[in-house]
């Protein structure tokens, strides 16, 4: 145990390896020293194992009606009640998981590599190329999100994929800016010379060597507005143009539950409670991913 | 002789300055038309479709075809819609069978109401609250307040207003329901700034106005919670920048007070600041509205929005994106200059 950790934490390093291991074991006990980044991590852990283990948690099926038990108040039976059509809110919370997860999965995997990347062009090359793609940029930054999400959920048509591609589009430029900034602090530095000296193409010192070094800024970016990405999609949902039903995902059930507010409050409130944690899991998570990684802004 | 120079530098450079915030706010327009042009006519497979249905006639296809100017090419196109919507030309509503621009004119006031008192809650409660945080810094109640500060981020505001409704409406009967009067009270004030509060107020009806205030305090109520948790979080990290400062030992050596420490010599140099930070939470409250309004039923820009959304009444969407971005843009832009103007060091 601890030659394992003297290895990790070896001054000198012997492989790039061992570097990588070193440098994340260091950041990740840094991690946990914050009591918050550890609640933050414990539930985004529970998302993620409710998401792959559904079926073995939820006590009923998702879909399975049961007129029979129709708006049934919480229980021992039915931990959160059931809804209009008899079916158990819990196992529906539970299997929205799987559909929290695919969308913040999806938004971050088109969005993040599609910021990093125009604003490492950008920084890069600078002058017109700069100035046009950060004009771009500009324009979808001095925009409400929400709205613009909205209008292109309007014309592309209601659905997930839809809500996911417009999320994405909503979110690419703050992170083309982060990555510009950052690009823009070490693209006269020596060794992006020595790499241009040596015969490496624009594309190998942009994904080479300019990349990897944005990619910290632009993750803990990208955690602290999983929460938005989060409350964006399940607003599309409740608007009734993301999931569409039967699925379960929670602002669509939460709009479900809209009718019976009065009456039934469980149906509405239920899935909210999941939607403030696990968005509450990502600010805490981001706050201190930001102390770790981002010390320069810390506080702000 | 030397001031003179000096005072028609300063003229000149005011000019410029202001020159160029009218054409950077210009572009910024264009830009934001350039992103509802490509949502309203390049988005869609084909618009003539959507309009004529596909059991439509060749002829037919193609009077509407010409009528919309399909025919020509896109940049021309695109001129041809920065022209109309400069005259206030956004289209038809196929759902309200009127033009756009005299329907959201009808419901922005009922928006700005509730946003307007929204961001006065969200200032009179978020910024006490701030400084009292950095003022207990690294207390019990600094964290109660940095925890309060992160729901304000991860509460949906639908879900918000619905649990609202149920507690202060239904429950414990404090507050009206949704609407923006009760509606034997509809109607009876002459709208003369659309906004109720002072409409009825002008006409002397304060039966309206209790009433108006009645139903609009709920909404407004919770759609400034979101902006209290931006604003404490932001005067809360502005004030513990000050408060490291050496000025303020130096008050605290000296035997000032410590209200006055706080107030006086802290939290005066980040009033500016501030600025920025409610101009940037008053234009994001147009946009929570929207959620809001929907779960209101309140009359006003969001609600016309999401109306049109489900009936894919695309005019009535592009005309209400466009203009809760221009007030977007605006609000941020006259905020960025204000604090240009109050701010010496950025001169």
């Amino acid at each position: 145990m601890s030659t394992a950790k003297e290895w990790l934490l070896d001054q000198s390093p012997s492989s790039k390896l061992q570097a990588s291991m070193g440098s994340s074991y260091r950041m990740m006990r840094q991690l946990v020293r914050n009591p918050l980044a550890v609640i933050g991590i414990l539930i985004l852990l529970i998302l993620v194992l409710a998401a792959i283990f559904a079926p073995i948690i939820a006590p009923h099926s998702p879909m399975g009606q049961n007129l029979g038990a129709r708006l049934l108040p919480p229980s021992t039976e039915y931990w959160m009640g059931t809804d209009e059509l008899g079916r158990d809110i819990f196992s529906r919370i539970i299997y929205g998981a799987r559909i929290t997860l695919v969308i913040v999965t999806l938004v971050a995997v088109i969005s993040a590599p599609l910021g990093l990347l125009i604003g490492a062009i950008s920084g890069y090359f600078g002058g017109w190329t700069d100035k046009v793609l950060m004009g771009i940029t500009d324009v979808f930054l001095s925009m409400p999100k929400l709205i613009l999400a909205l209008a292109f959920v309007a014309a592309l048509g209601p659905g997930i994929e839809n809500a996911i591609i417009a999320i994405a589009i909503t979110s690419w430029p703050a992170y083309a800016r982060i990555s510009r900034a950052e690009t823009l602090t070490f693209r006269n530095s020596e060794f992006i010379s020595a790499m241009r000296l040596l015969g490496a193409s624009h594309a190998r010192i942009i994904t080479r060597h300019i990349l990897p070094l944005c990619t910290s800024s632009v993750i803990v970016r990208v955690t602290l507005d999983m929460a938005g990405i989060i409350l964006t999609a399940a607003g599309l949902g409740f608007l009734g143009l993301g999931a569409q039903p039967p699925l379960p995902e929670w602002g669509a059930m939460i709009s479900r539950g809209r009718t019976f507010i009065l009456d039934q409050w469980w149906v509405a409130t239920m899935p909210g409670f999941a939607i403030i944690l696990v968005s509450l899991g990502f600010c805490f998570l981001g706050d201190g991913l930001r102390d770790v990684l981002d010390p320069k802004q810390r506080g702000s | 002789m030397s001031t003179d120079i000096s005072k028609s530098h300063r003229l000149k450079r005011t000019v410029l300055s202001l020159g160029g915030f009218i054409i950077v706010t210009l572009l910024t327009f264009i830009g934001l038309m350039a992103i509802t042009f490509f949502i309203g006519r390049v988005i869609p497979i084909d618009p003539v479709l959507s309009i004529v249905g596909d059991r439509a006639t060749q002829e037919q296809y193609d009077t509407v075809r010409l009528a919309l100017g399909l025919d020509r090419p896109l940049i021309i196109q695109f001129i041809s819609y920065i022209g109309d919507v400069f005259q206030g030309e956004l289209g038809h509503s196929i759902s309200t069978n009127r033009p756009v621009a005299s329907d959201l004119l009808k419901v922005f006031p009922a928006t700005l109401e509730m946003a307007t008192l929204g961001i006065v809650i969200g200032v009179g409660v978020g910024v006490p609250l701030g400084v009292w945080a950095a003022a207990y810094h690294g207390t019990w109640i600094d964290q109660i307040i940095r925890v309060f500060a992160l729901l304000g981020y991860s509460v949906p505001a639908f879900w918000l207003g619905l649990v609202g409704l149920v507690v202060f409406y239904a429950n414990l009967g404090w507050v009206s329901g949704p609407g923006r009067v009760d509606i034997f009270y509809e109607g009876l004030v002459e709208p003369r700034t659309g906004l109720l509060l002072i409409d009825s107020a002008l006409a002397g009806d304060w039966d309206v106005f209790w009433n108006a205030l009645d139903h609009l305090i709920l909404p407004a109520s919770i759609l400034a919670f979101f902006s209290v948790a931006y604003i404490a979080r932001m005067t809360r990290s502005f004030m513990l920048d000050q408060l490291g400062q050496e000025y303020i030992t130096t008050a605290r050596a000296k035997g000032v007070a410590e209200w006055r420490v706080i107030w006086t010599h802290g939290f005066r140099p980040i009033r500016v600041p501030l600025i920025t930070v409610i101009g940037l939470s008053y234009a994001a409250l147009l946009e929570g509205s929207v959620m809001i309004e929907t779960v209101f039923s309140w009359p006003g820009i969001g609600n016309y929005l999401t109306v049109a959304l489900l009936n894919a009444d695309m005019n009535a969407v592009l005309g209400a994106t466009l203009v809760i971005g221009a007030v977007f843009i605006l609000i941020n832009r006259i905020s960025d200059v204000l604090y240009r103007v109050l701010d010496p060091r950025s001169r």
